[in-house]
């Protein structure tokens, strides 16, 4: 193997160019198939990614020759080949610093086209290989032969199985090194068998290989005759995945309104589940209406049947709306439709998941708003135990409910990759925080529904002559907060409005007497001061909310309740210089000396507003200049009438 | 639920290139073919003003086929960008003023005139100031003149090393910056294209083709390609190893230069005087291919100016080289 003749690698093609027509067609019918490579350290996941693409010859001879000489220049493995140097790349990138999520790579023999997810990093191993899998079709997993199952190995199991991977191959590498005996590696296959049991994985095959001498990766080798199954390459060249998703009910979330002239609608869309046909009857849900396929668009002209993995466009027979977001699926085995869902999270992003945090949800092509309940528990994935927890970092598996903002259409991720699966996208970063997959819906506890009333908010507003709206006021501690809201209420009360003011402390001694400081109760803290505002403004008051809220996302989810021009934020900014100077409850300094932890622009963040609709600076303001500014904006904006 | 798999296998295939799910299973081809094409509509979904480039190569030949099929029966919603050197080989331009006429596709042409002025050219300058003037500023220029927000690239995995890893969403910062610490993750079918005010994405709808790919789909479905990529006789001239066309009078010959018609091929096209051509006598597109599966290097040794070292790759891109 050390050295390379022609002939070794004149495989690819076997005939002359008379053949030519014969090899595009056999191109032409080439499939696919997408697998994630997960091991541990020095397990041989380079040696086997570099073998495979050495012996299907996906290595150019400028490759070659640099992994020849680097190969003689480390010496590790005397006169042959050094696989494990070819994918080494990614080390240097690592040290770059980097953020190396999945690297894929390709190679093909005369069946198939093969593109391998190798999900490197450590650190970050839950992460990377939960993004490799999710689009793998079978998942290879490494186990040295001298080392047996470890613990990564079952945690790589579980993750294989919770992403739903159909395939396992289980290759037990470094063969040679335990003198290819039967025993050991039939005591390896129980080991790993047990492990199946109890993550229920499907279907498992188990192959001793060598990666480094090349036995059983692409052909049998001679040193383990014992072996009577399939090579890894004739494994995963015959594994069935073209049609896995074809069986299943259609499925075509829509993407795009296509409207070419002013007598076509089509809808765009990948059918990601079962097939389609013209004259098939379909629902599109979440909204329920039912119409039949009309034509199946292509440039290619109409197709008979669309299945699943085509991009295709569709018509329907009855005008009927569908938008991007909605699913067209099959009339009689139509997707759940919800908005309360179980799920299992796998958090992806250095800020935790916080309870009561909203974040946006991506299922299919539609985008709603998710609120986080309580987490249920967090696994551990090594013991499979479930462990209390509320909230999930970096890394972190968890099952918890989401409150979405508007039904979506789904399935079960168990049943259905595509419908069933979301990203948590985060609302002022966009950063994609965190990845799902929906267990089930849940019907709403005890059914709530809104009451109607029939005093709605305006009749109440107008029996009070005013137009209620929210003050919300953030700033650091010694701001001057309390101040404004209190010189702002005042001059509203003299005016004759009906008013009100929620403040920090207050609160925090009756209705959030349970929250404390950490990242986590504060969220909780803003969300149900939001909520209570919320309920006052619909009584009809004028409400001042005065309140550190330090963080972003939690001001931007106080907004998002209520309408435009009705929420109003007020950014009393003063530099911790100043603010800690005036330190009027003494606070500063306790949090100083250490006594008080977790505070706000000490040793917790406060993250400044981008867009408040009015910046107070008070190092320079007066109390009285800065309220009359807060006053001045109301009637500006029309909900004060002007000056009185 | 059986019974409609057997119907789908049980349906005939209609033979020849393009006949795509019909045998009950999607080829390789097709699966690629699929996404590229889910991949552009979410853009177009999800973004304010897109735009795809296009270098007039074999990859954008690729590209504008997925898109006039993503959106057919309509036009693709977005114009095409030409960021232009000045420097591409005569029968580029000639084939891109055809086809883009022939599809009815909307063309922007950008040229830094700034670099005109100047008058920076790969001879005068050198490759590294040429291509930096002329094609990483010349984007940024063009893409904020227009305030595009998302830019389709040709650009695939298996170009080299550095791209292996890269995103198929890949973020921008607003001075255009790429920062390969905060790309996001990738998973199933579902992108996330939002962005703040001021950043832009670029687009890789062919991250997952291969070289080999391109042409097989080429074949498939039979789209023109600018005729370099054919082997014919041309002039040319051989520097450090390099087959260099005399493609117009701009380029200076050196002492005793002299070109020689030779029967070559472009594997790569792009500014005449920093392209390789390869000898070959393939002239037809299954002869090229049949080249390609017995070739022993790989694409990128036909670029000048990619023969610096992977890491220097990296930083280009980090400048906002595409
Ligand atoms: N004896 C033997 N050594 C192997 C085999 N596969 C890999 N190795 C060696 O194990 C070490 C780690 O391999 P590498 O591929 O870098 O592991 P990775 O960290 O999983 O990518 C290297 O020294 C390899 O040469 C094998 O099948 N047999």
């Amino acid at each position: 193997m050390s050295t390379l003749s022609d002939a070794d690698r004149s495989g690819r093609i076997e005939s002359g160019p008379s053949d030519i027509a014969e090899l595009l067609a056999a191109h032409e019918h080439k499939s696919l198939l997408r697998m994630l490579l997960c091991g541990s350290v020095d397990d041989g996941k380079s040696t086997l990614i570099g073998r495979l693409l050495y012996e299907t010859q996906a290595l150019y001879t400028d490759q070659l020759a640099a992994l020849e000489a680097d190969s003689r220049r480390s010496g590790t493995q005397g006169d042959e080949l050094d696989f494990a140097l070819l994918t080494d790349g990614l080390a240097a990138e690592r040290e770059q610093g980097i953020t190396i999520d999945v690297a894929y790579r390709h190679f093909s023999t005369e069946r198939r086209h093969f593109i391998v997810a190798d999900a490197p990093g450590h650190e970050q191993y839950t992460r990377n290989m939960v993004t490799g899998a999710s689009t793998a079709d079978c998942a290879v997993i490494l186990i040295d032969a001298r080392k047996g199952v470890l613990r990564q190995t079952r945690r790589h199991s579980y993750l294989v199985s919770m992403l739903g991977i159909p395939h396992v191959v289980v290759a037990v590498n470094k063969m040679d090194q335990v003198d290819y005996s039967q025993e050991r590696f039939a005591e390896i296959e129980r080991d790993y068998l047990d492990v199946t049991e109890r993550i229920k994985l499907q279907d498992v095959t188990c192959i001793p290989v060598s990666a480094l001498r090349g036995e059983n990766v692409l052909v049998h080798g001679e040193r383990t005759p014992w072996y009577q199954g399939p090579s890894l390459m004739e494994y995963l060249e015959n594994i069935e995945v073209e049609r896995s998703m074809i069986g299943s009910p259609f499925r075509m979330p829509v993407q795009w309104v296509n409207r070419a002239s002013s007598d076509f609608r089509g809808f765009a869309g990948t059918v990601v589940s079962g097939a389609v046909r013209p004259g098939d009857e379909i629902v599109v849900a979440p909204s329920g209406s039912r119409s039949r396929v009309e034509r199946i668009v292509t440039q290619d002209g109409d197709l008979p049947v669309a299945i699943a993995g085509q991009a295709v466009t569709l018509t329907l027979g009855e005008e009927i709306d569908a938008s991007r977001g909605d699913v067209i699926a099959a009339s009689d085995e139509p997707p759940g439709v919800t908005d309360l869902i179980q799920a299992t999270i796998v958090w992806m992003h250095q800020e935790p998941m916080l309870r009561g945090r909203s974040y946006l949800i991506r299922v299919g092509s539609r985008t709603a708003t998710a609120t986080v309940a309580p987490l249920k528990y967090k696994l551990n994935v090594d013991s499979l135990e479930h462990v209390a927890a509320t909230k999930l970092e970096l890394n972190e598996i968890g099952v918890c409910d989401l409150e979405l903002s508007a039904p979506v259409a789904f399935d079960p991720y168990r049943e259905n990759r595509d419908t069933g699966a979301f990203i948590l996208i985060d609302r002022i970063t966009n950063e994609t925080v965190g990845a799902g997959m929906i267990e089930f819906a849940l019907r709403r506890a005890q059914n709530i529904r809104w009451q109607e009333v029939a005093v709605d908010r305006s009749a109440r507003a107008a029996a009070m002559h005013q137009i209620p709206c929210v003050l919300w006021l953030t700033g650091l501690s010694g701001a001057g907060k309390s101040t404004i809201a209190n010189r702002v209420e005042a001059e509203l009360h003299r005016r004759g409005h009906h008013t009100y003011m929620l403040d920090g402390d207050n609160v925090r001694h009756g209705l959030n007497r349970d929250l404390g400081f950490t990242d986590a109760d504060r969220v909780e803290n803003i969300r149900r001061v939001a909520e209570v505002a919320k309920l006052m403004m619909d009584a009809g008051l004028i409400v001042l909310v005065s309140f550190i809220s330090p963080f972003r996302s939690e001001r931007q989810m106080a907004r998002a309740l209520f309408d435009d021009g009705h929420f109003f934020e007020v950014f009393v900014d003063a530099p911790l210089a100043v603010a800690e100077q005036r330190d009027p409850k003494g606070l500063y300094k306790k949090a100083r000396r250490g006594e008080l932890r977790h505070f706000t622009g000490i040793d917790s963040p406060y993250e400044a507003p981008d867009n408040p609709e009015i910046r107070l600076d008070t190092s320079s303001l007066s109390a009285l200049d800065a309220s009359t500014a807060v006053l001045e904006l109301l009637e500006g904006r029309g909900v004060l009438p002007p000056g009185s | 639920m059986l019974d409609k798999v057997h119907q789908v296998s049980g349906l005939e295939a209609n033979g020849g290139p393009g006949s795509y799910g019909l045998n009950g299973y999607l080829s390789h081809l097709d699966r690629l073919e699929a996404e590229s094409i889910h991949i552009m509509r979410e853009v177009v979904a999800e973004a304010a003003k897109p735009v795809m480039l296009y270098s007039i190569g074999k990859d954008s030949a690729v590209m504008v086929d997925l898109a006039m099929r993503a959106f057919h029966p309509a036009k693709p919603p977005f114009p095409l960008l030409h960021v232009d050197t000045t420097w591409k080989f005569r029968e580029m331009y000639a084939f891109r003023d055809r086809i883009t006429a022939e599809l009815g596709l909307d063309l922007l042409v950008y040229v830094n005139q700034e670099g005109v002025a100047m008058g920076v050219g790969p001879f005068t300058h050198g490759s590294e100031v040429h291509t930096d003037v002329m094609k990483t500023q010349a984007l940024k220029q063009a893409l904020d003149q227009y305030g595009f927000d998302v830019a389709f690239g040709g650009a695939r995995r298996d170009e080299e090393r550095s791209r292996a890893k890269e995103r198929i969403f890949s973020f921008r910062t607003a001075q255009h910056t790429w920062d390969p610490k905060n790309q996001r993750p990738e998973l199933w079918r579902l992108f996330n294209a939002r962005k703040r005010k001021g950043e832009s994405i670029r687009v890789f709808p062919l991250s997952n083709w291969t070289e080999l790919d391109v042409w097989l789909y080429i074949y498939r479905r039979q789209i023109p390609i600018v005729p370099l990529y054919l082997a014919a006789e041309r002039p040319v001239v051989e520097r450090d190893g390099t087959l260099i066309m005399v493609d117009d009078d701009r380029m200076p010959l050196q002492n005793g230069e002299q070109p020689a018609m030779r029967k070559v091929r472009f594997r790569t096209l792009g500014c005449y005087p920093l392209t390789g051509a390869i000898e070959s006598n393939a002239d037809t597109l299954p002869a090229i291919i049949q080249e390609m599966l017995l070739t022993t290097s790989s694409e990128r040794q036909g670029r000048v100016i990619d023969h610096d070292s992977s890491a220097s790759m990296e930083r280009k891109k980090r400048e906002g080289y595409f």
